[in-house]
């Protein structure tokens, strides 16, 4: 009962020619919700269509709200024989559910077909009355918001941040049915689009029920994803953080969100914060589910293999019995969750007290059929198993929390392999529960831990580590410990201290493997994962050294299977943490000490080394202050001081070498060529270019050490594919080409965005999938932001400039001023005279006014502009609404694709119309901007012998309006009743 | 190691001016890349050919998406599929319809449907634009001249208002779509050294004085067809030779319009018999279909060339 649903549609463009005799089409409309169909009156001999139909209204249910999509089809009418569709237009109406978000649905909507892609627009208006229901059992949760965003969105405070919630729904893929055989390959993919549309739907009405019984009004960092298990069917699950949100009533109370809660808490004066420490734990215990579900899984188990920052130790050991209050508490609140994880990767203030070290887990599973769709427990049992794995992980960290959390998985034929990722943390509790409950909080925490250096103390107990680790006095407080290098999931925090800039440091690794069935390939597989997680470690580990620094962010690993290889690609965020110590170079040592030619080789090669550091230090501006030794102290004397390096876990064990690596102050790393292997992988750190200059590079939101960002960005999405030559594939050849792939699309990547020199290529995102025997995917989406070199230092003199041009020009001239001049100035003036402000409420009018009359006739119906980025900010502007979310899923196929331009051009074509459908349904909510953007997946099969190709894309972010700072100010000026809600311009939702 | 795939899209579509520039003049990726290398490029920007040649390919292959809605311009601003900015947008439309004067003067005034054709490829020789680029601008003449053909109105207008084109390339469409309507004829070699600017300059007058609305605007009929009625008068001006009187009024009158204004004021005077009987005759002529089409060469050889024999300085037509 409680919803009515209105839709009008009011006209078409650009319509295809349907009838070749009069070049023209008789079109007309069907509006599909449910199982409700209306149909508009035909439009006869136009590619223009008038249609101005009245509203068609739907009365249903607000559980089919949210898992139902509109869909509406362009028809062309045809007397004698069928009618043939033009195209479809799916409209998720979510956003129009919850009161904050968007009010009405209208724009121009590309019109788009599966075969022919986007064949013209139509303009559509849907509107949504809901009625209040306040049935407790109701299964419905409208109004719940949903952000894809990973940190508390820019114009809410957390009140308090639940948790962890999760679901899927699983459901037979109707490409695999039988009805396919008989069907077109239009109506398979619409059957497909459909039954996406539906399930995420309904996924996020679970999830939506899920966070409303935790109290929870929205779900942050909201990530869905799709597992085409073909024959085995369709998976769409869903991960986030429930959280109850404040919608921030004006721009003033920028206070941080912790204020109230934090008031009633008691001091707990034995509150030491936990020793710090870093290490980052890689664990893949793999297991391999077989066969029907009643017959017992069996399962492979791999020994748990910890990577820490000095080499690798053999197991994990459970966090020792040192606890700190703070911890029992913060355990406390987080114990009542099954998993106390968050899909968070940056924090409000004084959330994240310390970070253990990235933890994770995979597993290798067969598929098989899902034999009923209602009940998924399969695949919810796999899942929490990886969970329960991860939060054991946490623990021997003496971490109770993870956050930066991710799940994902990679499947090649019937093997799965699934991977979640995190960063195990101790958390602050006051955000965790309502601040009635008796928390523990030290307000003297800040003091205790100065800014900058907190979340790198180690949190487990330093005489019962979990792990070999070599730990330091922090280098900014000196009190507390910190490990030697620190690897997470997570953004850098805001009040990190960093020394320099940062870079993308990426680690890339091939495995062949045997073409296999079932069993004995998840066996062949489970066996090789540990050594490919060993190994990207090492590399990583490696390249951070050779660029002369000791943390990594954003890490993120990825292992793609595929018929005969596994492939790792690890990429993360470099950067010089002022807290920790400073890197070690790296030692090359060799096998046989006594050749001559070979020592004279080493000796070269370390010296290139040496080099490559000093350089890096200097294009990455590394220049730590320098420590007298008296206060950096030795490494703390501790028999665990000495470490070991092992090539790999399970090589045979008279290979391991014990290395005393206590020289001195500091410690090197060492790499031992003791093969041709290892000579390659020391080549390959070499061979790493840097980007030219002018340019940075880094996967996280924001670039550390740059902070001057310029308005302009370019969001891109950038697809490689490669063919291998089957003959001689040997795994050193792979990890070249695999390497030059790499390597040779980030190239390609400075070289387009030359023009934009000074930029940092931002959230780097690379993903690499294996369609086929021969064939390497890589997929990169990023986005290039322009900053100034100079600006900061200017900011405080220009205002003053500013201020004297602004006396001396007259109302005429300031119409010609760019904007920033006349509003920068008008907080510092006394009173603000009516007639100022009327100037500046006419500037931005007058210069559109004057645009439009320069340029060419029908210049001013062009069509808005709509940015995209995978941040969750825009540079130089502020948002001030968030419209809902943005969850879209594309197929596209074609039995003509060398007419089309050949694999290229029809991606390029297809991943323009992805685009431009984001951009229309952004406008259409009345956004400006799409922000925390995602291509989740981009499946691309082809068959050049048959001229047929096909592709899936998957894409989300979050709708937003965003003001440029500039603008805002003019817009707070003219409204001094100071509580100017984001909200209330209600006429930035129309225009 | 072979490359299948290799894209790159934007949310605003990257437009590399350059690339664009040997796209429009018909170059193939391959000759581009050459020509990119060669204006050192690499060195600049310290790329490998590989990625130039991948750039071009991009490049390319966005320019040829584009190249439908370039047929359309208005399309261009109202689609949805590119995020062009609309300065941008106005450049790619301009230099798409922008033309090569060597290539306009072979074919001002030839019937745009037929025959051409085949002869591009003799005139991609004789002026040395790539074939490519010959069609292009052969393509653009002919869809200004489909659209506006049966239009009413300003000519101009109508070409601006439908391609989106600056002042001056309509006024130069504008020129080109009239003389392919009165298909005059401009390829004898006696014409071959009046320029196509000459020509514009020729076609706006006449657009601005003979045609129909020039006389009157409010009548419906377009700037491209010449003034019957204007042209039937023309023929009466015979009258201005035959007369004796008639002739010295007008000549007495001319010369005092000139008087002062002409170089060559004496000798104008002194021929004004032959030259004006030149210009009636060819003006009288002018109902005849055929001798619209030779009136410039009839100019050229009645008004002139006795004019130039003369030592005339200037052409003063």
């Amino acid at each position: 009962m409680p919803g009515k649903l209105k839709v009008k549609i009011v006209a078409g463009r650009h319509l295809p020619v349907m009838d070749r005799a009069s070049d023209l089409t008789d079109a007309f409309v069907e509006v599909k919700f449910g199982n409700t169909t209306f149909k508009t009156d035909v439009y006869l001999k136009s590619l223009n269509p008038q249609w101005n139909s009245e509203w068609f209204k739907f009365e249903v249910d607000d559980e089919d709200l949210q898992d139902e999509p509109l869909q509406i089809t362009v028809l062309d009418h045809d007397t004698y024989s069928a009618n043939d569709a033009i195209g479809k237009v799916y409209i998720d109406i979510d956003p129009l559910l919850y009161s904050e978000a968007a009010t009405v649905i209208s724009g121009w909507f590309p019109i788009y077909d599966t075969i022919h892609g986007i064949r013209g627009e139509i303009n559509v208006v849907v509107k949504v009355d809901l009625f209040n229901d306040l049935n407790r059992f109701r299964q419905s949760s409208c109004g719940v918001k949903f952000f894809c965003t990973t940190s508390i969105p820019k114009c809410y405070r957390a009140v308090i941040i639940h948790g962890f919630v999760e679901e899927l729904v699983v459901n037979e893929d109707p490409e695999y049915q039988w009805i396919d055989r008989i069907r077109t390959p239009r109506a398979s993919n619409e059957a497909r689009q459909r039954l996406i549309s539906l399930m995420s739907g309904e996924l996020q009405r679970k999830i939506g029920l899920k966070v409303l019984e935790m109290r929870g009004n929205a779900v942050v960092g909201y990530l869905q994803c799709f597992d085409l298990e073909g024959e085995s069917g369709l998976v769409v699950r869903a991960i986030g953080t429930a959280c109850t949100l404040d919608k921030l009533s004006s721009p003033a109370a920028l206070l941080p969100a912790c204020n109230s809660p934090s008031r009633e808490m008691k001091e707990s004066p034995l509150v030491h914060p936990p020793s710090h420490g870093c290490r980052s734990t890689h664990n893949s215990p793999i297991h391999t589910a077989t066969g029907s579900r009643l017959t017992q899984n069996f399962s492979v188990s791999v020994p748990t293999l910890i990577y820490t920052g000095m080499g690798s130790g053999s197991a994990g050991k459970e966090g020792g019995p040192f606890k700190a209050l703070l911890r029992q508490q913060t355990q406390s609140a987080l114990e009542q969750r099954e998993f106390p994880f968050f899909t968070l990767t940056a924090f409000p203030p004084g959330f994240l007290v310390h970070v253990g070290g990235v933890v994770s887990a995979r597993s290798v599973k067969l598929l098989d059929r899902i034999h009923n769709p209602d009940e998924p427990e399969t695949r919810d049992a796999w899942w929490a198993e990886i969970r329960q794995e991860i939060k054991s992980h946490a623990k021997a960290l003496g971490c109770h929390a993870v956050v930066g959390y991710s799940e994902s998985t990679s499947i090649c034929e019937e093997v799965c392999i699934l991977s979640a990722s995190g960063t195990a943390a101790v958390l602050n509790p006051r955000f965790l529960q309502d601040g009635t409950v008796e928390g523990c909080l030290e307000p003297r925490l800040e003091e205790n831990l100065p800014a900058g250096c907190g979340f790198c103390h180690i949190p487990y107990d330093e005489l019962n580590m979990p792990f070999p680790a070599h730990l330091t006095y922090c280098n900014n407080c000196r009190k507390q410990k910190v490990p030697d290098v620190l690897f997470t999931t997570i953004d850098l925090p805001v009040d990190a201290t960093v020394i320099g800039k940062g870079c993308l440091i990426q680690a890339r690794l091939c495995r062949l493997k045997k073409k296999a069935q079932a069993e004995a390939n998840a066996t062949a597989i489970s066996n090789l994962l540990p050594f490919m997680e060993y190994e990207v470690h090492t590399q990583l580990m490696n390249k951070l050294k050779l660029k002369a620094m000791n943390a990594l962010f954003g890490l993120r690993i990825q292992i793609t299977v595929g018929e005969n290889m596994l492939m790792g690609l690890a990429s993360a965020t470099g950067v010089y943490l002022a807290a920790l110590p400073t890197p070690g170079g790296i030692q090359i040592a060799g096998k046989t000490p006594n050749d001559g030619s070979y020592e004279q080789h080493i000796s070269h090669m370390q010296k290139k080394i040496n080099d490559t550091i000093a350089k890096n230090k200097e294009l990455y501006e590394i220049n730590p202050p320098e420590i007298s030794e008296e206060i950096i102290g030795s490494p703390i004397p501790e028999p665990r001081q000495r470490s070991r390096l092992l090539r790999s876990q399970s090589e045979s064990s008279d290979e391991v070498t014990e290395l005393d690596l206590s020289h001195g102050k500091k410690d090197a790393f060492v790499l031992e060529i003791d093969d041709t292997d290892a000579m390659e992988d020391v080549h390959s750190l070499l061979t790493d270019v840097p980007p030219p200059s002018g340019f940075y590079s880094c996967n996280t939101e924001i670039m550390p050490g740059i902070n001057n960002w310029t308005s302009e960005i370019q969001m891109f999405t950038s697809v490689r594919v490669i063919r291998l030559s089957s003959l001689n594939l040997t795994n050193q050849a792979l990890n070249k080409n695999f390497n030059d792939l790499c390597e040779n699309l980030l190239k390609s990547l400075y070289f387009k965005l030359r023009s934009m020199i000074p930029c940092c290529l931002c959230h780097v995102n690379f993903t690499v999938s294996l369609p086929e025997d021969e064939l390497i995917q890589v997929t990169v989406t990023a986005v290039a932001i322009t900053f100034d070199k100079n600006q900061a230092l200017q900011t405080t003199k220009t205002h003053a400039e500013k201020l004297l041009q602004r006396a001396s020009t007259d109302n005429e001239e300031l119409l010609q001023f760019p904007l920033e001049l006349c509003s920068d100035s008008l907080p510092s003036h006394p009173f603000p005279p009516a007639k100022a402000v009327t100037v500046e409420k006419a500037s931005p009018m007058g210069e559109g006014n004057f645009r439009n009359r320069s340029a060419p006739p029908c210049a001013n119906s062009t069509v808005g502009v709509v940015k995209m980025t995978p941040l969750s900010f825009i540079p130089g502007a502020k948002i001030t609404k968030y419209l809902g979310i943005i969850n879209m899923f594309f197929i596209r196929e074609t039995t003509s694709l060398r007419e089309e331009g050949g694999v290229s051009g029809f991606l390029h074509a297809f991943i323009a119309e992805v685009f431009a459908m984001v951009r229309a349904h952004v406008a259409a909510l009345g956004g400006n901007a799409v922000v925390s953007y995602i291509m989740k997946q981009c499946v691309f099969m082809e068959n050049p012998n048959k001229n047929q190709a096909q592709c899936l894309i998957n894409v989300s972010g979050d709708a937003v309006v965003f003001v440029r700072e500039s603008e805002l100010e003019v817009v707070s000026a003219q409204q001094p009743a100071a509580n100017c809600q984001p909200s209330c311009p209600g006429g930035e939702v129309t225009t | 190691m072979t490359s299948e795939l290799d894209i790159f899209v934007g949310n605003t579509t990257l437009i590399d001016e350059d690339v664009y520039r040997l796209w429009l003049d018909g170059y193939s990726v391959s000759d581009a890349v050459v020509l990119r290398v060669c204006s050192g490029i690499l060195e600049q920007t310290g790329a490998t050919a590989a990625v130039l040649q991948s750039d071009t390919m991009d490049h390319y292959r966005t320019f040829h998406m584009l190249e439908r809605l370039l047929h359309a311009p208005p399309k261009m601003l109202h689609q949805l599929i590119f995020q062009i900015p609309p300065s941008r947008q106005a450049l790619l439309i301009e230099s798409y319809y922008a033309f090569d004067e060597a290539f306009v003067r072979e074919v001002l005034g030839k019937k745009l449907f037929k025959g051409t054709k085949k002869d591009l490829d003799d005139i991609s020789t004789k002026t040395g634009i790539t074939l490519k680029s010959c069609r292009r601008h052969l393509d653009n003449f002919k869809r200004v001249f489909k659209v506006v053909e049966e239009m009413r109105g300003s000519l101009v207008d109508n070409i601006q208002q439908h391609f989106l084109l600056s002042d001056r390339l309509a006024r130069d469409y504008a020129a080109i779509v009239f003389f392919a309507n009165n298909r005059f004829e401009t390829g004898k070699k006696k014409l071959h050294y009046l320029s196509f600017g000459d020509f514009a300059f020729c076609a706006e007058l006449m657009i601005q004085n003979w045609t129909l609305r020039a006389i009157d605007s409010q009548v419906d009929d377009m700037d491209m067809d010449l003034d019957k009625e204007f042209l039937q008068d023309l023929k009466e001006l015979k009258v201005l030779v035959a007369d004796k009187d008639l002739l010295d009024l007008h000549k007495s009158l001319v010369c005092t319009a000139l008087r002062g204004k002409l170089g060559v004021f004496s000798e104008m005077e002194a021929n004004f018999k032959n030259l004006s009987r030149g210009l009636v005759n060819v003006a009288a002529k002018l109902t005849h279909n055929k001798d619209v089409r030779d009136l410039f060469v009839d100019l050229v050889e009645k008004f002139v060339e006795p004019c130039r024999s003369d030592h005339w300085p200037l052409n003063e037509y």
